[in-house]
């Protein structure tokens, strides 16, 4: 089985989206000769030809809405948005029509749109290359929004995000673009779990850790050291935010009776509020402790030189676990 | 259109009948040095960011002509929206290394007070300035204030709804505005030619712009073009477009890698048409500037560069709760009680 950074098996992916489907289209700002500015799109044009490959216009409104127009056309287009601050000039095209092109025509039209974004900091990078824009998008009903956290996941979930129906919000960690790990190409693998599934990444019985993207990774390490406290942490990768794998969620807090849900995004407002809810109305009488969150600060995503500060670490993660066990 | 130009790759002068500007020695000299300054100080922040102290860096190199020649073109109480490029133009504008460097570092989001430089904080997104200038020119025009407003955007970003937008509603409002376009050729790996059918001075035509073409590699070109237009603007002749023909020598930033999709015998042919080079020529050709002149510059650039050099590793970093401090100009609980929770935290291991 091949080796793959998260960027690579993105990539691998896409090859076998463009062969698979003879009528996808991958198509965005700098996707052809450079790659990508993540090289994700790394020799696509080269191998698949510019119709198939499209460097587009700098306008990402048109690279939405000329999706939905391919779309209309039969075509599958999987779009790159270069980074997520740079998504929002396309909001109108999303939330408006991308999403509810299918309701406003009574189910007559479909739009199997895939749209990658990659997300979130810990890159150093300059303001509007960090930002943790999910809550939008779950907010917005029509549409399906996944965020892979590892290479294999990356691989699969793209797939299976550009074989379905319906339009999907595709994020990309992208501090995650460099982590390795074998990835199987072929199906059949359990390791492969369908689009939606949220998965247990470490099992536990005394909290939940529910998290996603580039905090799994954290999350994971918080719970390593929380073994030295005799405490037994279970670790979710929820994967798929809209729809949400309530069962896989509502088991392990059933389970552990208490929870705690760690994000990028800002906590005021954010998706740790839907999971939080969720689980109170489903759990309530399992619940040792409220279901707490730790996030970003509400504040615009800072300066690169505080990202440390700002996004959730390990300290931050275990001071909540700390804060459930004491309550 | 032929672009305007004042001044041939050889050095020779090339008066134009429509944009007349009297070339003194004394103005090549300042355009030369300021160019020499511009150059200088961006070669010294591509090595700091090599050095890892600075994050990132966004090259000016190449464009120098183009910044310099349109900026000294306005009175300093003009406002300009720069994009995130014009650190020759902001050098201009008298905003000094350590304000252009300490967001490149990381510290900040931005280094200078828009205010007193009458220049705006740099704009990381693709056009979202234009509208912005337009409005404030709107502020202007009302006002009836002695000014006009001049903004920065690229070949790129004029594909943004953003920047098309404000040409319309700028030319419909008809407001004092200089819409500036510096066409590098390139938006990262994407050539002009990907974005674009008609050329962008022609596509300002049709928005109702007073619209001209120059070589942006000539700063007298630029200077006599931009200064013509900014004349008729106070004269309330109407909103302008120039778009000046350049070239991005560098990559797009220092994580770009240019040679995977351009060629080296583009970037030599630019190379030729260097901004500087072709100034100093001239110079030469016609005895204006001598050798003290030349060892004064020279000195100036050493020391630009070592300025550089020490003020942004003793660039300020404040404290992380002052994060908190700068979001709403008013307080608000929610801001104040995270600012207190993480002070505790942090507390929380001090002890
Ligand atoms: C809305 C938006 N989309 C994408 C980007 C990413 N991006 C940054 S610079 C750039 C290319 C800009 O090209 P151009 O406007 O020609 O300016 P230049 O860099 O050549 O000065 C891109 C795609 C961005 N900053 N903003
Ligand atoms: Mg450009």
């Amino acid at each position: 089985m091949p080796v793959l950074t998260l960027s690579n098996a993105i990539n691998t992916g896409l090859r076998r989206v463009l062969e698979d489907h003879p009528k996808s289209i991958v198509m965005g700002q700098d996707v052809g000769s450079l790659g990508g500015v993540f090289r994700v799109t790394n020799g696509l044009q080269k191998d698949f030809g510019t119709d198939r490959v499209i460097d587009t216009p700098l306008a990402e409104s048109s690279i939405v809405g000329t999706a939905i127009g391919l779309a209309l056309r039969g075509y599958r287009p999987v779009c790159e948005i270069q980074f997520d601050g740079f998504v929002y000039p396309a909001f109108n095209q999303i939330v408006s029509q991308l999403a509810k092109i299918r309701a406003r025509s009574d189910g007559r039209l479909c739009l199997p749109v895939v749209i990658r974004i990659p997300v979130g900091g810990g890159i150093g990078a300059v303001e509007h290359h960090s930002e943790s824009n999910e809550a939008y998008f779950t907010h917005t009903a029509g549409l399906r929004v996944v965020c892979c956290s590892n290479p294999l996941d990356g691989h699969w979930m793209l797939r299976q995000a550009a074989s379905g129906s319906d339009p999907v919000i595709f994020y990309e960690p992208k501090r995650r673009y460099w982590d390795k790990a074998e990835v199987s190409e072929s199906a059949g693998t359990e390791r492969v779990l369908p689009l939606h599934k949220a998965r247990i990444v470490r099992a536990g019985s005394d909290l939940t850790l529910l998290t996603y993207g580039g905090m799994v990774q954290t999350c994971l390490q918080a719970a390593e050291a929380a073994v030295e406290d005799g405490r037994s942490i279970e670790v979710i990768d929820i994967r798929s935010l809209s729809p949400l794998d309530l069962e896989t969620i509502t088991a392990s807090v059933e389970k552990t009776g208490r929870c705690v849900v760690v994000h990028e995004a800002p906590v005021f407002g954010g998706f740790g509020a839907e999971i939080g809810s969720a689980v109170t109305e489903r759990v309530f009488y399992r619940l040792l402790a409220p279901v707490l969150r730790v996030g970003g600060f509400d504040t615009p995503y800072p300066p690169a030189k505080f990202e440390d500060q700002y996004l959730p670490d390990l300290d931050r993660v275990l001071d909540a676990v700390d804060r459930s066990f004491a309550w | 259109m032929n672009p305007v130009q004042l001044l041939d790759i050889d050095g020779e002068l090339r008066p134009h009948p429509d944009w007349p500007l009297d070339v003194t020695p004394g103005l090549c000299r300042d355009f030369y040095r300021r160019m020499r300054l511009a150059r200088q100080f961006d070669q010294e922040a591509q090595t700091l960011q090599r050095q890892g102290e600075l994050g990132l860096w966004v090259q000016s190199l190449g464009q120098e002509a183009a910044q310099v020649g349109s900026v000294t073109a306005m009175r300093s109480t003009d406002y300009v929206f720069p994009s995130y490029r014009e650190h020759a133009a902001a050098l201009c504008r008298g905003i000094t290394p350590a304000e252009l460097l300490i967001q490149w570092r990381g510290n900040r989001h931005s280094g200078w007070d828009p205010d007193r430089y009458r220049f705006h904080i740099y704009t990381l997104v693709l056009a979202a300035q234009l509208p912005h200038a337009t409005g404030y020119a709107m502020g202007v025009q009302r006002d009836g204030a002695d000014e006009v407003v001049l903004a920065y955007f690229g070949d790129g970003a004029s594909s943004e709804g953003d920047a098309n937008e404000a040409f319309n509603w700028a030319a419909a409002a008809d407001v004092p505005l200089l819409f500036f376009c510096q066409n590098n050729q390139w938006a990262i790996s994407t050539p002009v030619r990907t974005q674009m059918r008609a050329p962008l001075h022609q596509r300002a035509r049709g928005f109702g712009l007073d619209a001209h073409v120059v070589d942006g590699n000539d700063v007298l070109a630029v200077h006599a073009v931009t200064s013509g237009v900014a004349q008729r603007l106070r004269a309330g002749m109407g909103p302008a477009f120039i778009e000046a023909l350049t070239y991005r020598i560098a990559g797009h930033s220092t994580s770009d890698d240019p040679g995977r999709y351009r060629t080296d015998s583009e970037l030599d042919s630019w190379r030729a048409r260097d901004p500087i080079g072709r100034l100093k020529r001239l110079l030469d050709k016609q005895g204006w500037a001598d050798k003290a002149f030349h060892t004064e510059v020279d000195e100036e650039c050493r020391t630009l560069a070592a300025t550089a050099r020490s003020v942004c590793r003793d660039l300020p970093l404040s404290d992380f709760s002052a994060v908190f401090d700068t979001v709403m100009a008013e307080p608000t609980s929610l801001l104040a009680g995270q600012r207190r929770q993480y002070l505790e935290f942090v507390d929380s291991f001090e002890d």
